[in-house]
């Protein structure tokens, strides 16, 4: 009940609400991609590459000064030590070997932080695919290093000039390409986000986290299921691929961090399940933030990757069925989360990542609760904005 | 009375459809702008209600929205300045936008409101066709409202033959595979498409958009097809010339 039906629909989320320029390539995807991902040679192909060019599986690393800190067990499921530095390498990998067996020769991605680009410009390299990243003005200036990493990995990256110059607006000019490019293009979206099935065929890509999650538990703690699952949500893929394989285990708490911005009330954040009502986004029905007009609202949150003003459909679907706790967490919260990870762990997380650590801000857990967060990213794109913030240069 | 889509069809000519942005250049320019299309001929009008995130549309279009929206255009103002439009303007009134800002005001009341004025169709490019004949088809037939749906040049034909069957008064024809603006002129793929189209025998007329600009590609466009649809071009011109200078478009075009 909490997974995608045959239309793409979790409860009322989802479907695909797209322009029918847009209508072949999606029906393409739609009517394959299920059978593309599970058969055997797909699947060989994607775990040696995850495991072998990845780096996977990725540890499980109990954080005891941490876990002392705010008393209970946290185990980190380093996402940060994959290639490329975050879990979005994890869903490039499956979807460039879904454009090679589609045939396509021209690859499109939107980015926020970089990282999902990074990742993109990443496997396109490997598989020699022309590659073209859209990313919001504001976001090439904050996220420089990650612009720089794309260009030298061959891809090229173009500027969304249009609205607030970051993540849906990048969204929005890479779903434009592909209307201009309907033949020989796949869109390689980043997020759990979109027209079905991408939704659904993010989350299965990413679900390798919590499938790892499971056997890493049962050597360390005896036990498959942790009491708690903690992820930070922007669109939600690290959070859709860390819940995954415990939807349907009622004893696992899922919950999700979104970013609050300046704070949910300042008119400057992006707490969609706070702010947000149903709506129409990047071809879905979910949970986005938009005037009583019907206008999407320009979201603010000081980390680019959660800088967006929906969450994916799954995540409206356990927000609204009560499946999972919902918080959020302001940038000074998430800002001093990050540097407490790096103090106590030596860890430097991304400021996205950040949020998700900033859970101890809003919920107290008891000593014997076992939580497992997912550590999504790594902060080297952000030590500028660390230093600036904290003053450390 | 039958709805006036249907009766335009019915003749004996090329029509030419003018697309332009509800709210643009001025906020209250809308009426004037329609009334002053009329007066010069074009068939029929679709009114754009503008949204944040126009993701079929060229920078023109978005420009055109984005200026509209901060002059305060709303769903609401859109109908308020609407509410007469009948005592003076008799051709076809199509309401052209995205289906999210429908979605809020509530499907229902929009097509009731859009009943009222007296408007003939709606355009949501995103609201496909499963979804609208599953959840929304009896409200615009209740209100008497034509819905129209796109094709384009990659559209098989098994979906054209569905969308056919689904619609009723014309079929939006996108000229190439591009969102709006972009591209301008016709090669032979858009001519091979427009003979391709013309040969299914389709029961509805098509209307060609995207890429039309000036005479010459309406003629092109219209050649197998009823129709014509002019957006960007005649939102550019708008821009340029101000709203008094409706009549020099329209005039090069025909």
């Amino acid at each position: 009940m909490y997974h995608a039906d045959e239309k793409g629909y979790y409860g009322e989320f989802g479907g695909a609400f797209i322009p029918e320029m847009l209508y072949p390539n999606i029906e393409e995807l739609r009517s394959k991609y299920l059978k593309i991902m599970y058969e055997d040679s797909f699947q060989k192909e994607f775990h040696q590459l995850l495991k072998d060019y990845v780096g996977r599986p990725s540890p499980l690393y109990f954080a005891k000064r941490l876990s002392k800190k705010h008393g209970c067990k946290i185990y980190l499921k380093r996402e940060d030590l994959n290639h490329t530095g975050a879990h979005k390498v994890n869903n490039t990998i499956g979807q460039i070997l879904m454009a090679k067996r589609l045939g396509k020769t021209r690859i499109i991605a939107e980015t926020g932080a970089g990282q999902h680009g990074v990742a993109t410009a990443t496997v396109c390299a490997l598989m020699g695919m022309e590659c073209i990243v859209y990313m919001g003005e504001i976001d090439i200036a904050r996220q420089a290093p990650n612009v720089a990493r794309m260009k030298m990995l061959g891809a090229e990256v173009r500027p969304a000039l249009s609205g607030s110059r970051t993540l849906k607006d990048a969204t929005n000019e890479a779903i434009r390409d592909w209307i201009n490019n309907p033949v020989d293009t796949h869109y390689i979206i980043g997020s759990a986000i979109g027209p079905h099935p991408y939704p659904d065929m993010v989350t299965r890509f990413q679900s390798i986290i919590s499938e790892e999650i499971k056997w890493q538990l049962k050597e360390k703690e005896g036990r498959e299921n942790p009491d708690y699952v903690v992820a930070c949500i922007g669109g939600g893929s690290n959070a859709a691929g860390t819940y995954y394989h415990f939807l349907d285990e009622p004893e696992v708490g899922i919950i999700a961090v979104e970013a609050a911005g300046k704070g949910i009330e300042s008119g400057e954040s992006a707490a969609t399940s706070a702010l947000g009502k149903v709506g129409i986004i990047h071809g879905c029905k979910t949970m986005l933030m938009q005037t009583g007009d019907g206008q999407i609202t320009e979201p603010y949150s000081i980390s680019a990757g959660l800088d967006y003003p929906g969450v994916g459909p799954m995540h409206a679907h356990l927000h609204k069925s009560g499946r999972a706790e919902f918080y959020s967490a302001t940038d000074d919260e998430a800002m001093t989360a990050g540097l407490e990870l790096s103090q106590l762990e030596g860890i430097i997380p991304a400021i996205e990542t950040g949020h998700a650590f900033a859970i101890f801000d809003h919920k107290k857990f008891k000593p014997e609760d076992v939580v497992v967060i997912s550590l999504s990213g790594r902060g080297d794109k952000d030590l500028n904005t660390y230093i600036d913030y904290f003053k450390l240069a | 009375m039958t709805n006036r889509i249907h009766q335009k069809m019915q003749e004996d000519k090329k029509l030419l459809s003018i697309y332009f942005t509800a709210g643009y250049p001025a906020l209250n320019d809308t009426v004037q702008i329609i009334q002053d299309l009329e007066k010069n001929g074009v068939d029929m009008i679709e009114i754009g209600l503008p949204f944040s995130d126009p993701l079929a549309d060229g920078p023109t279009i978005q420009d055109s929205s984005r200026a509209a929206l901060k002059n305060g255009m709303t769903t609401e103002k859109l109908f308020e300045q609407l509410k007469d439009i009948r005592k003076t303007v008799s051709i076809p009134l199509v309401v052209m936008g995205y289906f999210n800002p429908m979605l809020q005001y509530g499907v229902a009341e929009f097509c009731k409101k859009c009943h009222e004025i007296g408007i003939d169709g709606i355009i949501m490019p995103d609201l496909p066709l499963d979804v609208y004949q599953a959840s929304y088809q009896a409200i615009f037939k209740k209100y008497g409202l034509i819905n129209v749906f796109l094709i384009t040049p990659q559209t098989s034909d098994e979906r054209i033959q569905q969308i056919d069957a689904a619609s009723d008064g014309f079929i939006y024809m996108v000229s190439s595979a591009s969102v709006t603006g972009s591209k301008s002129g016709f090669g032979n793929t858009q001519t091979e498409y427009f003979e391709r189209i013309a040969k299914m025998n389709l029961k509805n007329p098509q209307i060609v958009g995207f890429g039309i600009i000036d005479a010459e590609t309406f003629h092109a466009a219209t050649k197998n097809a009823k129709g014509a649809i002019i957006g960007s071009a005649f939102i550019k011109h708008l821009t340029a010339n101000g709203i008094g200078a409706v009549s020099d478009f329209i005039k090069k075009i025909r």
